[in-house]
């Protein structure tokens, strides 16, 4: 099949009838995925500090060091919380942190070395700009410090911190995080490294359909030199308690969050774009467990992961309540059989 | 199958009781929900309906107590409550800006018939322009047996008092195996018929519901929509349909949510064989602001209202927020391509942009 350019992609997003795309990501995911089979990965998203120094406006979560709810997790709740995700038969732990100021090399490579001396469990952990921000924080190159990362027990590297990967937007969003090129690098660094990745964009904020394209085309590209991706991740920025949210910034108004019909436009866009990426979620979390079935119809063909813990999208007002059952009902209810997969897209067990 | 039914749909013909399962268990749902969506746009071009209205539950004692309901109380439970007339006039004089109430209640042992009209004719004199929708089905039957009029009598007495329109709530299922496992103490499929028919020639208009996703099957929601269909053939009372999803939690019969695709493909079913039905609505309360949004896109052409007070939905575990302003609302009908039109109970355009 013939891939779609650039112009062609902008042009049905703007334009085209959002049923007609639905049918057509919905014929590719069939063909990609002929078993009629939902997958999802039983994980626990710790955030062992919430300290972040870039202070991003669509970001409920982060804190100054002197804040009261500024924290940073202690090894033994670490190795509670893993515990507990191998107790709920969890397979992968998802390590994100705020970009803390005090926190050097050490501490990652220390981190990492303790969970793996302990557990038998995938780590997928350490977002593009963590890593950049050690890499200059080390003088060290990122490829380094991807390796150093890798050594000490590193797997695998989430696809957070790409918002949009346009520079235009980043500016407005987050002026103090890094810039698309670096993100980018990053991923390409990892997967030469023979690590993957996922790849996730949020939309849904100040940006336009061109800077979506924009991002759709750059993990296309890279994914063609590399094939590291194991996934795209679309999601909608989530307004609540975030600076952008606030009219005082300098945006044009408050910003009302991304209805239903924008978030399957911009799924079924990704599904028929990224050609070459195997897998593409639907987020329960930020669109609830019944529109998240619908993206199974949208192009989606993986439920994500149960998040045994949120604390990032909560803090900005969403709070879904949902167990492994419900997610397991929620595939089978939407006329699919469910799988439990691990990081590498592996199935487990089915059910 | 889909295009010769889409040609004779087009054409003004209708669909058999087998197409409509075929329909249902078919895996189309771009199909149906197209042929439903064009459906809707010859019955109501690009609009979309919203209403500014209230909601109000006078009480939540009942004597039915339906298993799949997590809002009724006995009298002395904890939690229960009545509210007086004049706190119903005081909850209204709080606000301004909506055109309807929305009046159901719990079966109340104790409250005579004369109360509820009573009620009606302090809402009528104190808010004269104000539509009124009030009482289901099963409310009417209520009266009708502790009052010992007629049908006829207690729907004329409730519209002299100033009853307009009745919600369609009550009908949940008609087949009779599954409707006496979902709530035997609850009027009959038929006798809500009888009610609706009876309201429909008194000349009150009312919504007509289907609550699904719980015990039924596919044949089980064709046979409720043909039942309405045929009454509707014979009446036009009905104004608007609204599919009701269920919800499992805190019921007795618990089970699983309706998976978002069943809600959109319940739509454009309905759309697609209540073919004398002016209106399917996506109740927002129900389905979520998000499922209510996509259906515009299958065949729904309302999403109700601003509800200030929804109680019955969230104590069984409802998802959504308890309510969204008019600019919500208009935002999310202008995102979907559409038209927004406010309306009065009566579907009177209020404002249109």
């Amino acid at each position: 099949m013939e891939r779609i350019s650039r112009e062609e992609a902008l042009a049905l997003f703007k334009s085209a009838d959002l049923l007609d795309l639905g049918e057509k990501a919905d014929r590719i995911r069939k063909a990609l995925h002929p078993e009629e089979m939902v997958t999802f990965v039983v994980d626990r998203n710790i955030n062992y500090t919430n300290v972040c120094i870039n202070q991003c406006r669509f970001c409920a979560f982060y804190r100054d060091a002197e804040s009261p709810d500024a924290y940073v997790l202690s090894k033994e709740e670490l190795f509670k919380k893993i515990e507990e995700t191998i107790a709920f038969e969890g397979t992968q732990i998802l390590i994100q942190g705020g970009l803390h100021p005090d926190l050097g090399l050490d501490y990652y490579t220390a981190l990492l070395k303790s969970i793996k001396a302990r557990f038998e469990i995938n780590v997928h952990g350490f977002s593009p700009p963590e890593v950049c921000y050690l890499a200059k924080k080390h003088n060290l190159t990122v490829r380094e410090t991807i390796q150093i990362l890798k050594d000490a027990g590193l797997d695998s590297i989430p696809g957070g911190g790409a918002e949009i990967l346009s520079d235009r937007v980043r500016q407005v969003l987050s002026p103090k995080k890094i810039k698309s090129r670096e993100w980018l690098r990053v991923m390409e660094e990892a997967h030469g490294l023979g690590m993957r990745t996922t790849a996730t964009m949020m939309f849904g904020s100040v940006e336009a359909p061109e800077d979506i394209i924009e991002h759709l085309a750059a993990i296309r590209s890279l994914q063609d030199r590399t094939g590291g991706f194991t996934a795209f991740i679309p999601w909608s920025f989530q307004p609540g308690n975030t600076e952008l949210s606030r009219d005082d910034v300098g945006l044009q108004g408050s910003i009302r969050p991304a209805t239903a019909i924008d978030y399957l436009r911009v799924l079924t866009l990704s599904r028929l774009y990224l050609d070459n990426v195997q897998n593409v979620q639907s987020s329960w979390v930020t669109q609830g467990l019944k529109l998240a079935q619908v993206a199974l119809r949208f192009g989606a063909n993986d439920f994500g992961s149960t998040m045994i813990e949120e604390n990032v999208v909560r803090a900005a007002g969403v709070n879904y309540v949902v167990s492994k059952e419900d997610i397991i009902a929620a595939i089978k209810a939407a006329g699919f059989e469910a799988a439990q997969r691990n990081t590498y897209y592996s199935i487990i067990r089915k059910f | 199958m889909l295009k010769v039914i889409s040609d004779r749909i087009k054409g003004g013909g209708r669909l058999s009781y087998e197409e409509a399962v075929g329909l249902f268990k078919h895996d189309d749902i771009f199909g149906i929900g197209r042929v439903a969506a064009e459906a809707a746009e010859r019955k109501n071009g690009k609009k979309a309906y919203f209403i500014v209205n209230r909601h109000i539950n006078p009480t939540n004692i009942c004597v039915n107590r339906c298993k799949f309901c997590a809002f009724s109380r006995s009298k002395d439970e904890e939690g229960s409550f009545e509210l007086t007339i004049d706190q119903i006039l005081e909850r209204l004089s709080a606000v301004h800006g909506f055109s309807e109430v929305h009046i159901v209640g719990g079966l109340h042992p104790e409250w005579p018939f004369e109360h509820y009209i009573t009620m009606i004719s302090a809402i009528r004199q104190k808010f004269p322009l104000l539509n009124i929708k009030a009482f289901t089905a099963v409310e009417i039957d209520y009266f009708s047996r502790i009052s010992g009029l007629g049908l006829e009598e207690v729907l004329t007495k409730l519209k002299e008092g100033g009853l307009q329109i009745m919600p369609g709530g009550g009908a949940e299922i008609f087949a009779e195996g599954i409707r006496s496992k979902l709530c035997p103490e609850k009027i009959s499929g038929e006798r809500w018929r009888e009610v609706m028919e009876v309201a429909h020639h008194v000349g009150i208009k009312t919504n007509a519901t289907m609550l699904y996703g719980h015990l039924e099957t596919f044949e089980d929601r064709v046979d409720h929509l043909f039942k309405l269909r045929d009454l509707q053939d014979k009446t036009g009372g009905f104004q608007a349909f609204i599919s009701l999803a269920y919800h499992p939690k805190n019921t007795e019969i618990g089970g699983f949510y309706s998976s978002g695709i069943d809600d959109l493909k319940t739509i454009a079913m309905s759309r697609l064989i209540l073919d004398n039905f002016d209106h399917v609505k996506a109740y927002w309360i129900m389905l979520g602001e998000k499922i209510s949004q996509t259906a515009l896109l299958f065949g729904a052409d309302d999403l109700d209202g601003t509800i200030i007070e929804e109680k019955i939905t969230h104590m069984a575990g409802a998802m959504t927020g308890e309510g969204m302003t008019r600019e919500d609302l208009i935002y999310l009908i202008r995102k979907a391509g559409k038209t927004a039109v406010e309306r009065d109970g009566l579907y009177n355009e209020i404002w249109k942009g």
